[in-house]
């Protein structure tokens, strides 16, 4: 009890102060990703146009931007989750740590090992909590029961869900609150060892005690991976990322420093979104 | 508008309720058509077999004698023949199934497959007995058989185990199929490890439809020659056989008037084997529904 007061107290707090327990992480910036000249198209209907940006390691990008942007459309090309929908046609280019992800050789299946993604809705298989997590290990190939329970333990504990699953692990992932299957998801995503993780407004269906547990959780990944956040709430955007990318009618308009893009915004249009003149 | 005609409207109202009383009356009416001759259907069965149905009549082969004669070989045969069908169609529907929902691209070629399915669900079944004779029976060489009737009657549910399977296919939600390939899954894996458990309860209900629909069948088994009368099980599936409709067909067509309620009793069991196949079939959804 005295831990759910604590998290709504900070949540709180990170209303009025923008920033919570943020660590200043001033490392010398490497990029992880590369996207060069970007368009996409749905059928006839262009998504986004010549997106450029890099994507830092081990830190917190945020993306916002109205519904309708392109910012959901951009995270899902990052992993080529896009072209679940056929008709999806791209140019430009993404580079993963160097590796074109277009080309052929470089297969998608190892792409997306790499950069793990947390979706918007909850999304645990109808399968054990154990199993939920096991999945991606299973997967590629990890049978020996004593390897599985390791990564399931450290996964769940990475993803600050361990205390509360730990006598259930075998109970269906369906009966665990919303907040507690998306922290489940994360730890599913964590279990195949990403790179990179990708999240798609990853609170939007939760409640506020769940979205802060789930915003501190990220705090605590950037440390050993770099995540791109999609996020509708600006709020979110200033509490818990580095860098903030707007993207409007699928461009990208301003990419800086979280700090500077809220508190100093280059563009207009950034300026009329983020003050609430619109979206 | 109404105001001006208020006397009007009045007078109507009266005829325009008791019209709506009328209708109700009709559609209950129709409604109970089916559940009479359903009604009395169960109760002529039922007083007319129920005293020759017994475990000697469940145990014994057919007879010359009304009294001495059973349903063992019948009863047999359709367990196996539908064993044959279920293996063949299931194998063969669900693949089907799944590449025209997870791999085949959609073009003018696989809207034309899909149609056909449709259509040949709508096929009458007499038409798969003489498919079935051209092919299994005399081209294959199995001759009248347990193999040449069970893949005959593999043919004949077919389509409809395909469309089921179609059916709980697209019902699996797409997030959890995106989870698995967030991970770096395969196509293939996720359908082994995600899709097809999620889809097997739906599967499973189509199928013992299917099934419970095949083990009424008569037609094309006649044409592909199910025996009328064997004193022996089939002891492989290249055997003769006979199956419970045909038996009962047979003992209908006899003039003495005990063997009416002999087949009386073969309709008894026959129909005891249908419920209970449909209620597995409600068993198995009802227990997999909650869970999604």
């Amino acid at each position: 009890m005295s831990n759910v007061t604590k998290v709504q107290k900070e949540k709180n707090e990170g209303t009025a102060v923008p920033k919570v327990n943020k660590k200043e992480t001033k490392k010398a910036e490497n990029s992880v990703i590369n996207v060069n000249d970007l368009n996409l198209w749905y059928g006839s209907n262009q998504a986004l146009y010549e997106i450029s940006m890099d994507i830092p390691e081990e830190r917190v990008t945020a993306i916002i931007g109205p519904s309708g942007c392109g910012k959901s459309t951009f995270l899902k090309t990052l992993n080529r989750m896009v072209e679940m929908v056929p008709i999806v046609k791209t140019s430009g280019s993404i580079n993963y740590r160097g590796n074109d992800i277009f080309s052929n050789k470089y297969k998608k299946e190892y792409l997306r090992t790499k950069v793990g993604m947390v979706f918007q809705k909850p999304n645990p298989f109808p399968k054990s909590v154990y199993d939920n997590v096991a999945y991606g290990p299973r997967v590629h190939g990890i049978k020996k029961k004593e390897v599985l329970d390791q990564i399931v333990e450290k996964s769940l504990k990475d993803a600050a869900i361990w205390d509360e699953v730990k006598d259930r692990l075998h109970e269906n992932a369906y009966g665990l609150s919303g907040g507690q299957q998306q922290r489940v998801c994360i730890a599913r995503a964590l279990a195949v060892e990403p790179d990179v993780i990708l999240m798609d407004e990853p609170t939007s269906a939760l409640d506020p005690i769940s979205t802060a547990k789930v915003e501190e959780l990220v705090q605590e990944l950037k440390e050993k991976y770099s995540i791109v956040i999609v996020t509708h709430n600006m709020q979110q955007a200033a509490r818990i990322s580095d860098k903030t990318a707007f993207f409007l009618s699928g461009e990208l308009i301003e990419f800086a420093e979280t700090d500077d893009l809220f508190q100093n915004p280059q563009d207009k249009r950034t300026e009329d979104y983020i003050t609430g003149r619109f979206g | 508008m109404l105001g001006q005609n208020e006397n009007g409207v009045k007078k109507r109202m009266e005829s325009r309720v008791m019209l709506n009383k009328v209708m109700m009356v009709l559609f209950f009416l129709a409604t109970t058509v089916g559940l009479i001759f359903l009604g009395l259907l169960f109760y002529r069965v039922l007083t007319q077999g129920i005293g020759y149905l017994s475990w000697d009549y469940i145990r014994s082969f057919p007879a010359p004698y009304p009294d001495k004669a059973g349903i063992w070989a019948g009863l047999i045969g359709s367990i196996m023949l539908m064993a044959i069908v279920a293996v063949f169609s299931v194998i063969i529907g669900v693949s089907t199934a799944i590449y025209l929902e997870k791999y085949a691209s959609k073009n003018k070629f696989t809207d034309f497959i899909r149609i056909n399915i449709q259509n040949l669900a709508g096929v009458p079944s007499i038409v798969f007995g003489l498919l079935g004779l051209t092919f299994f029976v005399y081209m294959f060489q199995f001759g009248y058989t347990l193999m040449a009737g069970g893949l005959t009657m593999a043919l004949l549910v077919l389509p409809v185990i395909v469309v089921a399977a179609q059916e709980a296919l697209r019902s699996v939600p797409s997030e959890i199929e995106q989870a698995s390939y967030g991970m770096g899954a395969s196509k293939w894996q996720t359908i082994a490890r995600v899709t097809l458990p999620a889809a097997i309860p739906g599967i499973l209900t189509g199928t013992i439809i299917a099934l419970s629909r095949a083990i009424g069948e008569t037609a094309p088994l006649i044409i592909v020659g199910a025996a009328t009368a064997i004193y022996t099980l089939p002891d492989s599936v290249l055997a003769k056989y006979t199956v419970m409709p045909i038996q009962i067909y047979n003992w209908t067509g006899r003039p003495q008037e005990e063997w009416q309620y002999v087949a009386g009793a073969g309709i008894i069991v026959l129909l005891a084997i249908l419920l209970l196949m449909n209620s597995i079939a409600v068993l198995i959804r009802n227990k997999f529904s909650r869970r999604l």
